[in-house]
């Protein structure tokens, strides 16, 4: 269990203000100015010694990302953009924060964007997030004021600007390139990888993209070393991470834990444990929506990090655990996320644009049970094409949840098919 | 040059392109349905997946937006590309009608045809279908939006090349539908070409709907006459009938884009149109016999001087008829003929002064354009295509003097007439320096700044900013000076002579003369574009194929063929020589117009030397060696042309107020009638409210 003095985010329950002065006094914007004259490559290598992955989901390492962006400017300025998109079921940890601790991440702006040779960044916020938005935008208003971010900023002689974008609404702007789109006023649609935003990005310009999480975590490591982000979590899995425990426990709750906690652990000891006790779980989905879900025996044992949740063919994702007990409708539920993606699909490329309301349209059959027992491997294959054949990950991302359920829960259909099918036949 | 493997053959292919065309290159095909190669890469339709070996993918890759590497490993025949391939073809379907047969683009369908390669055999989609609203796209482009499978083509087409931001995709995931956002008309002259790019029978043609099954056309291959531009086309027919045109690829023409008015102008061929001869008895024309006409004329003319005998040729006339004709008028003893019936100040001495020097695709090396009393978008609609495809690049600044325009592309207004030509010739306007500066200048005369009465005067001033501006750079192979016709016949009629001759009248004065009753006859070869009410009581033959305004003054009418009906040159501006072929036979009684001068002069006494087309050709060739350069251009040396002269102050104005009825087919066409009325009259679709 992570100890108290090892949390980073130490206003994540909001107890405490969110303004400059009470972020000062637990830590942020302390002496940011060394932090900056370290230079760039120093935090580069610091990070990448760090073994960071991304908190958006993909867990690319961070360090290395940010190694792409160019050492020599050649006439375009590069940017820093924030995704503060966070709007994948499950998952609210970005959202705590940027309204309990904006300047936490508006440090990390500074010191992650210096690193990168940025001349500004762009925090894009998901429409929904008003109040957040709000603090962010007072938050950034008072580190002008404060000159901790501008001209000069923290007095390092480095000239940094950041700047508050709203979105409207749309999940697939959280995709980075689509993000990018959106930033330019465009519709909120992928790019085509290559070339890659550090390439080519905003407005054609050199650009990283990276998640809230990710950004906030970065001046506590510069500033307590990599020794200490090392020794918390397992090696390649490290450091601590924010889990959003959700669903069926009895204290739902957003926590700050160690990379690598047990599941069982997470979910008993923050979260109050499963309603109706261990034995009444049914699945977990152990990283938003778009991961598969785990069974409980899978859940017993699992670790939560990037790599062990790969071995068991999930994923870490945002790390947003969602508890179903065993009153769950599993295949309700997993139709209802394959709905979402439908909605959310942009239209853009043929594999998502059609199989997304395709696969919602058979899962809502095999809810009531009006399917053949072989379109199970109908729906099966159909989320196999849809997978990895789409421009960006949404594609992935709806086809995954189909996947686990089958792959986990397949007595459960074939019975719903036979119940309904002998429901019939007695009506008949 | 890079080396990639593909399929397990190593190719060294050029840098800079993607994969799909490597493997173009490599002779393997690629199935795809968003990729076009003249737009821009979407990458959409994951129809052209691949596998990546090195540099490792996990994922197959889009082919055609993945650049190619050194040393790339790409296979295109594994199972996983089947899978996709298959996969992707499966999602295009299940929401397709599969209406093949009501649909207008069955057997010339992409979807069609690659479904017969990677698709299944039945469906597995037991969903309802999506169901599209239709869009309205206005009079040329039907929709059927059901069918639409998202490729985007035809925005991007819009968008990048026609220039009009007015197709878009609206909603998002499987409610995307492609719209114009506002049920409006495209407006643009080469909205065609979407019906052509898209892949599935969303877009089609809308006076061709239900028509025809591709495989029941017979095609020619052709030239097309409704611009100066010579744009290549495939004439469908079926029987006699023709049913559609298409564009060919050209790419120093057309590359394979078609202007609406070339494409839709057709069933112009089918109304009013001459399909007797007819003599004028009592006012009232009457039908007659070719022998009854021949001998009305020989009566007719006995008698009369050779010099009160003139002819003029119109602007639809192949340059064979024109040989034939100026060969009959030189036999008669007449020296009045001209083929230039707006009057332009065209100068047949120098070749250089009237034609495209720079040449279309040398518009795509240009950096600075002064247009001079031209609305190419009116005028050549596919010129200023290439205008705006080499503007996208960054690299050309254009400046106009004369009519406000519109051009897609910014255009900065310099002036409005010659005043302002005479500053930029003096090197005293902001504009004469960019194009002294620039390194590929070039300027566009319209035939709005010849055809006035100072057009002599402001050609010259066109010269001297030629010259005082360094557009013509003979040691460098440039000559920026271009002239910008908006006849198909102009360009063939100037180089094989058929101007006035020693002594002879052009025209201003065939027409002033006969008005004064100077001149007896008047043989209007497909000309009517003139004040055909000023022509007094000459005697007015007529040969042509469309009942219009020569027509109707005519004496004694000769059917000839339109431009499907007969093997004919063609010059464009360029001055590029092409050839035209029959499509179907001439209609009713009507000739090839040649064929009608050579029986027509022997009636009158004088035998013309050749009784084919192969004849008459070699005569043509060897009178004018440059007619045997077929589909070349042979480059005009400089010379002086112009006379300096008063100048009228008065605007420059393009020739062509209405693009969709320029000459006598067009305005016998409802399909551009139609888009006159929706086009230039403004009117949209109509409404339960409008009367």
């Amino acid at each position: 269990m992570l100890h108290d003095r090892d949390r980073i985010f130490t206003n994540l329950f909001g107890q405490d203000d969110w303004r400059l002065a009470a972020a000062r006094r637990r830590g942020v914007w302390d002496d940011t100015k060394s932090l900056i004259l370290r230079g760039r490559d120093a935090i580069i290598d610091e990070v990448k010694k760090s073994d960071l992955r991304g908190r958006g989901g993909a867990g690319f390492p961070t360090g290395l990302k940010w190694s792409f962006m160019p050492k020599q400017s050649d006439g375009r300025p590069s940017f820093l953009v924030v995704n503060a998109d966070e709007s994948e079921p499950g998952t609210c940890k970005d959202r705590d924060i940027l309204r309990f601790d904006p300047h936490r991440l508006l440090e990390g702006c500074l010191v992650a964007g210096f690193a990168m040779g940025a001349s500004a960044c762009y925090i894009y916020i998901r429409g929904e997030f008003y109040n957040e938005a709000s603090n962010v935008q007072l938050a950034i208003d008072e580190a002008y004021e404060a000159g901790l971010i501008g001209k000069n900023a923290c007095g390092s002689g480095y000239d940094y600007d950041i700047y508050l974008h709203r979105g409207a609404g749309a999940y697939i702007c959280g995709e980075e390139t689509a993000l990018l789109e959106s930033l330019e006023g465009k519709k909120g649609m992928p790019r085509l990888k290559p070339p890659f935003p550090a390439a080519v990005g905003l407005y054609g310009c050199p650009t990283t993209v990276n998640n809230v999480e990710t950004i906030a975590v970065v001046p506590t490591i510069l500033r307590r070393g990599v020794d200490w982000w090392l020794g918390i979590g397992r090696p390649k899995n490290t450091g601590t991470k924010i889990f959003c425990i959700s669903g069926h426990v009895n204290k739902p709750c957003n926590v700050e834990e160690a990379m690598g906690i047990p599941l069982r652990e997470l979910i008993d000891r923050h979260a109050g444990g499963v309603r109706g006790g261990w034995d009444n779980l049914l699945a977990v989905i152990p990283g938003g929506s778009s991961v598969p879900c785990l069974p409980k025996p899978i859940c017993d044992e699992v670790l939560m990090d990037f790599d062990s949740l790969r071995e068991v063919k999930s994923g870490l994702g945002t790390a947003a655990v969602i508890v179903m007990d065993k009153s769950t409708d599993i295949i309700a539920a997993i139709a209802r996320l394959s709905h979402f993606y439908m909605h959310e699909s942009c239209g853009q490329c043929t594999p998502c644009r059609e199989g997304t309301g395709w696969m919602w349209r058979m899962m809502e059959r095999l809810v009531r049970g009006e399917a053949v027992p072989e379109e199970i491997d109908v729906l099966l294959q159909v989320a196999g094409e849809v997978e990895g054949h789409t421009i960006c990950a949404l594609g992935d991302a709806a086809a995954w949840p189909v996947q686990g359920l089958i792959r986990h829960f397949r007595p459960e259909l074939e019975r719903r098919i036979a119940e309904s099918r002998s429901l019939r036949r007695a009506a008949e | 040059m890079p080396k990639v493997t593909i399929d397990g053959r190593e190719i060294e292919v050029p840098a800079g392109i993607t994969v799909i065309q490597a493997c173009e290159i490599a002779g393997v095909e690629i199935p795809r349905f968003c990729y076009h190669e003249r737009l821009s890469v979407a990458g959409n339709c994951r129809m052209c997946l691949v596998e990546m070996e090195v540099p490792k993918s996990p994922k197959p890759i889009a082919s055609c937006a993945m650049p190619v590497a050194d040393k790339m490993v790409i296979r295109t025949d594994t199972e996983a590309v089947q899978k996709a391939r298959r996969g992707v073809m499966e999602f295009l379907l299940i929401n397709h009608p599969l209406d093949c047969p009501i649909c207008d683009q069955g057997g010339e369908c992409d979807l069609q045809d690659q479904a017969m390669a990677y698709g299944f055999d039945r469906s597995r989609f037991r969903e309802n279908k999506r169901a599209v609203p239709e869009k309205y796209l206005g009079p040329l482009v039907k929709t059927h939006m059901t069918r639409c499978i998202h490729c985007t083509r035809c925005v991007r087409f819009a968008t990048e090349v026609a220039g009009v931001e007015e197709l878009g995709a609206v909603y998002r995931g499987e409610q995307m539908e492609i719209t114009s956002y506002i049920e409006r008309a495209l407006t643009s002259e080469l909205s065609g070409n979407i019906i052509d790019l898209c892949p599935v029978g969303a877009l089609t043609s809308k006076p061709y709907a239900f028509i025809a099954r591709p495989w029941e056309l017979e095609k020619t291959d052709s030239i097309d006459v409704h611009d100066a531009v010579g744009a290549n086309i495939r004439v469908d027919t079926r029987g006699r009938e023709v049913l559609r045109v298409l564009p060919r690829v050209n790419e120093e023409v057309n590359e394979e884009w078609l202007a609406d008015k070339s494409r839709f102008a057709y069933d112009g061929l089918k109304r009013q149109r001459l399909d007797r001869c007819f003599i004028r008895v009592n006012g009232r024309l009457t039908s007659a016999t070719w022998a009854q006409a021949f001998e009305a004329i020989a009566q007719r003319l006995s008698g009369v001087a050779p010099t009160r005998i003139a002819a003029i040729a119109g602007d639809l006339v192949d340059a064979e008829a024109m040989y034939a004709l100026k060969g009959m008028m030189t036999a008669l003893g007449s020296p009045h003929m001209d083929c230039r019936q707006d009057g332009a100040a065209l100068d047949p001495s120098v070749r250089a002064s009237y034609l495209f020097n720079t040449t279309i695709a040398g518009i795509e090396q240009a950096d600075a354009c002064l247009l001079i009393g031209t609305n190419p978008r009116r005028e050549a609609p596919l010129i200023n295509a290439r205008l705006r495809k080499r503007w996208l690049t960054g690299s050309l600044r254009v400046g106009s003097v004369g009519p406000e325009l519109d051009l897609t592309f910014p255009v900065e207004p310099l002036g409005v007439g010659p005043d302002t030509l005479l500053q930029i010739a003096a090197g005293g306007h902001a504009f004469a320096s960019v194009l002294s500066q620039a390194k590929r200048p070039m300027l566009i005369l319209g035939q709005g700044a010849l055809a006035r009465p100072d057009g002599s005067a402001v050609l010259k001033l066109a010269r001297d900013i030629a010259e005082r501006c360094g557009l013509v750079k003979p040691e460098e192979g440039w000559n920026g000076f271009n002239v910008l016709h908006t006849a198909a016949a102009r360009v063939g009629g100037l180089d094989l002579g058929f101007v006035p001759g020693p002594g002879g009248l052009d025209t201003a004065g065939i027409i002033a003369g006969a008005e004064r009753g100077e001149i007896d006859a008047v043989y209007l070869l497909g000309a009517d574009e003139l004040p055909t009410d000023r022509l007094g009581n000459a005697f007015v033959i007529y040969q042509g194929h469309h009942g219009d305004a020569g027509a109707h003054r005519a004496d004694v009418i000769l059917p000839g063929a339109a431009y499907t009906e007969k093997d004919g040159t063609y010059l464009n501006t360029e001055g590029r020589v092409q050839r035209g072929v029959a499509a179907v036979f001439p209609l009713g009684e009507a000739r090839e117009d040649w064929t009608i001068l050579r029986a027509l002069c022997e009636r009158l006494g004088h035998r013309l030397p050749y009784d084919s087309i192969g004849q008459l050709r070699a005569a043509l060739q060897a009178e004018h060696p440059h007619f045997a350069e077929l589909d070349e251009i042979v480059p005009a040396d400089w010379g002086s042309f112009g006379r300096e002269g008063p100048l009228d102050p008065a605007p420059f104005r393009s020739p062509i107020e209405n693009y969709y009825m320029t000459d006598a087919i067009s305005r016998a066409s409802e399909t551009m009638a139609k888009c006159t009325e929706v086009y230039v009259l403004g009117s949209q679709q109509r409404t339960g409210t409008h009367g």
